[in-house]
C-alpha cells in the first residue's frame, strides 16, 4: 500500500459555516436521498411488485367479480375499490421501507455510520420516515395510473386524499422503524406486515363496505384503525365513508405523536442500536 | 488541552459484565496514543463508549472540552472512527459510503464530493470509487473505513486495531500514513495487537487490564520500567566461556547466545565482556518487542 498511498493529508478544523441546525438538515437530507436512491434503485424488488399485486386486484376483484357486485355507495365497485387499494399500497410500501432498509442497516451494522455522528435522533427519524413517506406515495400515484385503465377516477375532496396519504404513510413509516429497532433478525420484520397488517388491511373495508357487515362484526370492525384510514381515504376520492373522517383524522394524529414520541425514545435511549 | 479526557469510567454491559471497573486517562492534543491490553481488557469498550456506540454506566468521557453526554454533537463532530471490522454497507459504492459519512456530518454534498474524491486519492481507492464495496480486498476495505473516518477532517482518530490482519507491505504504509497524519496535526488513539507497531509509532501509552488502567505514561516512562531485556548475539565462533554476573543461554549452534540484562546492566558492558572471553559480536537484536516483554510483565504481575 505504501506505493498506492500519498502523503497524508493536512486536517482542518470542522467548519463549514453552517450553524447546527444547517448541519443537521444536511445529515436529515442524506439519509432521505440514501433512502430514496435505495428504493428507486432496486425498483424490481420494491416498486414493481406493488403494481403487480394491485393490477391483479383490479382485473380479479375490480373487472371479473366486480362486474357482477351491485354498486356501493352509489358507486361502481371497482370505483368503491380503488382508494383502498391505493391505500393498501400506502401502507405496505411504507411500513417495508424503513422496516427492511433500517434493519438491513442493523444488520450490516452500516448503521453504525450514522451512530458515531453528530446526527440527532429528530433527523434519524425524518430521514428514514421521509423515505418511506416517499415510497409510499409514489406506489400511490403508480397504482393510481394503474387504476385509470380499469376505472374512472374522480377526487371529490383533494385535501382529504392528501391528508390521509400523508399522515397513513407517515404512521406506517415509523410503525416500520418501531418495528426494525426492536428487530433482531429477518424474519422479525417479516411478522408484522404478514399477521397483522395483511389482516388488518382486507377486514378494514378495502373490498367491502363495513355497513353491510352484521353484528357483531360490524362494532368489532370500528376497533379496526385501518379502517378509518381506508374510508378517510376513500371519502376523498368519492365523497362516501362508513365512519366519521374527523375520527379517522384525529386517531393518524395520535398515532403520529405517540409513534414518534416512541422512536424518538428508542434511538435516544439506544434500545437494539447502542450496548 | 486534552483531545480526550476520561474520568472514572465505569461499564456493566446488561449481562452483568463489568468492562470497565473505573478507568482515568487523558491524551494531549497532537499526541499519538496507544492503548494496550489483552483480549477483553476494556479497549474496544473505551473506544465504544468514546464514539457513541456504548452507552457509559457512570463517569465522564470529554473530547477537546466537550462531554459526550451533554454535548455529543460537539464532541462527535471532532472524532473519526476506524472501528475493527467492516461495518458499511456492503451493497453501497465506494464513493458513495464517502460522501454519505460527510454528509452525516453535516457538510454539504458539494463540499463531500471533493473531500471523497482527495481522500480516495490519498489511499490509493479512487480507481475503485464506482464499485461496490464487497468487492473490494481486505486492505482496501480498511482504506475505506480510513476515508471514511477522514473525510469531515477530525481531530481525534481512533484506529481500533486498524492492522489486524493486514500484509506486512499494507501495514508499513498504514503506518506511514497514520505518522504524516498525526504530523498534521491529528491526535491519534490507536489499539493495537501488535505492540511492534505501538512501540514504533506511539508517543504516550495506556495499558489496560480487566477494565483497569494498569499503566499509562510516556512510551520512555514506561519502558524504563522494564525489569529484564534479552538479546540475542551472533557469534564469530561457538561460545565456550564465562559471563559473570549475566543470564545466558547458548543456543543451539553454540554460535547464537541470547543473554538477559537486568536494568542496572549496560549493554555495552555485555559487549566489553565477551570481548574479553576472546569473541567477536557479528550481529545483536533484541530476543523479543520491548513492549511485548512490558506488557507481560505487567499483566503477569497484575492478575
Amino acid at each position: 500500500m505504501s506505493g498506492t498511498m500519498k502523503a497524508a493529508p493536512g486536517i482542518h478544523l470542522v467548519g463549514e459555516g453552517k450553524s447546527s441546525f444547517q448541519q443537521n438538515l444536511v445529515s436529515m437530507g442524506t439519509i432521505l436521498r440514501k433512502e430514496v436512491t435505495r428504493f428507486l434503485r432496486i425498483w424490481m424488488q420494491t416498486l414493481l411488485p406493488s403494481v403487480i399485486t394491485m393490477t391483479l386486484y383490479f382485473v380479479i376483484f375490480g373487472t371479473i367479480v366486480g362486474s357482477r357486485i351491485s354498486d356501493m355507495g352509489g358507486f361502481s365497485y371497482i370505483s368503491f375499490i380503488a382508494p383502498g387499494i391505493i391505500m393498501m399500497a400506502i401502507i405496505t410500501n411504507s411500513f417495508s421501507n424503513v422496516a427492511s432498509s433500517f434493519f438491513g442497516m442493523k444488520f450490516q451494522r452500516s448503521i453504525e455510520e450514522i451512530l458515531v455522528s453528530p446526527t440527532p435522533v429528530w433527523a434519524i427519524i425524518l430521514g428514514f420516515v421521509l423515505g418511506g413517506v416517499a415510497r409510499g406515495l409514489l406506489i400511490a400515484v403508480l397504482v393510481s395510473i394503474v387504476a385509470l385503465f380499469f376505472t374512472h377516477i374522480v377526487v371529490a375532496h383533494v385535501f382529504y386524499v392528501v391528508v390521509f396519504a400523508v399522515l397513513t404513510a407517515l404512521v406506517f413509516s415509523l410503525a416500520g422503524l418501531v418495528n426494525a429497532i426492536f428487530a433482531r433478525k429477518f424474519d422479525d420484520v417479516s411478522i408484522i406486515p404478514t399477521f397483522v397488517l395483511t389482516p388488518l388491511t382486507y377486514l378494514g373495508g378495502v373490498f367491502y363496505s363495513v355497513s353491510l357487515l352484521p353484528e357483531p362484526w360490524y362494532s368489532i370492525s370500528l376497533f379496526n384503525p385501518i379502517l378509518y384510514m381506508v374510508n378517510g381515504f376513500r371519502y376523498g376520492f368519492i365523497g362516501v365513508t362508513d365512519v366519521n373522517i374527523f375520527v379517522g383524522l384525529g386517531f393518524l394524529i395520535i398515532c403520529c405523536v405517540g409513534l414518534w414520541g416512541w422512536c424518538y425514545y428508542l434511538l435516544r435511549k439506544g434500545t437494539c442500536l447502542r450496548q | 488541552m486534552n483531545a480526550l479526557e476520561i474520568i472514572d469510567l465505569q461499564k456493566v454491559y446488561p449481562t452483568g459484565v463489568k468492562a470497565l471497573n473505573g478507568v482515568s486517562l487523558q491524551v494531549k492534543e497532537g499526541d499519538f496514543f496507544g492503548l494496550l491490553g489483552p483480549n477483553g481488557a476494556g479497549k474496544t469498550t473505551i473506544i465504544g463508549i468514546t464514539t457513541g456506540l456504548v452507552t457509559l454506566s457512570s463517569g465522564v468521557v470529554k473530547v477537546f472540552g466537550h462531554d459526550i453526554s451533554n454535548d455529543f454533537e460537539a464532541a462527535r463532530r471532532l472524532i473519526g472512527v476506524v472501528p475493527q471490522e467492516f461495518n458499511f454497507s456492503i451493497f453501497e459504492k465506494v464513493f458513495d459510503i464517502v460522501v454519505d459519512q460527510a454528509g452525516y456530518y453535516g457538510i454539504p454534498r458539494s463540499v463531500a464530493r471533493v473531500r471523497a474524491e482527495k481522500y480516495l486519492k490519498e489511499l490509493g481507492l479512487w480507481e475503485k470509487r464506482d464499485v461496490a464495496s464487497r468487492t473490494l480486498s481486505g486492505g482496501m476495505k480498511r482504506r475505506l473505513m480510513i476515508a471514511r473516518a477522514l473525510v469531515h477532517e477530525p481531530r481525534l482518530l481512533i484506529l481500533d486495531e486498524p492492522t489486524a490482519g493486514v500484509d506486512v507491505e499494507l501495514r508499513r504504509g498504514m503506518w506511514e500514513f497514520i505518522s504524516k497524519l498525526n504530523k498534521s496535526g491529528v491526535t491519534i488513539i490507536l489499539t493495537t495487537h501488535y505492540l511492534e507497531e505501538a512501540e514504533q509509532l506511539c508517543k504516550n501509552l495506556a495499558i489496560i487490564n480487566k477494565g483497569l488502567v494498569i499503566e499509562h505514561g510516556t512510551k520512555k516512562e514506561l519502558l524504563s520500567k522494564l525489569e529484564s531485556q534479552t538479546y540475542v548475539l551472533d557469534l564469530d565462533k561457538s561460545f565456550r566461556g564465562v559471563l559473570e554476573g549475566y543470564t545466558v543461554r547458548v543456543l543451539e549452534s553454540g554460535m547464537l547466545l541470547e543473554v538477559s540484562l537486568n536494568s542496572e546492566q549496560q549493554l555495552t558492558s555485555l559487549l566489553v565482556a565477551i570481548r574479553k572471553e576472546g569473541y567477536e559480536v557479528k550481529s545483536i537484536r533484541p530476543a523479543s518487542n520491548r513492549l511485548e516483554e512490558l506488557f507481560m510483565q505487567f499483566v503477569e504481575v497484575k492478575k
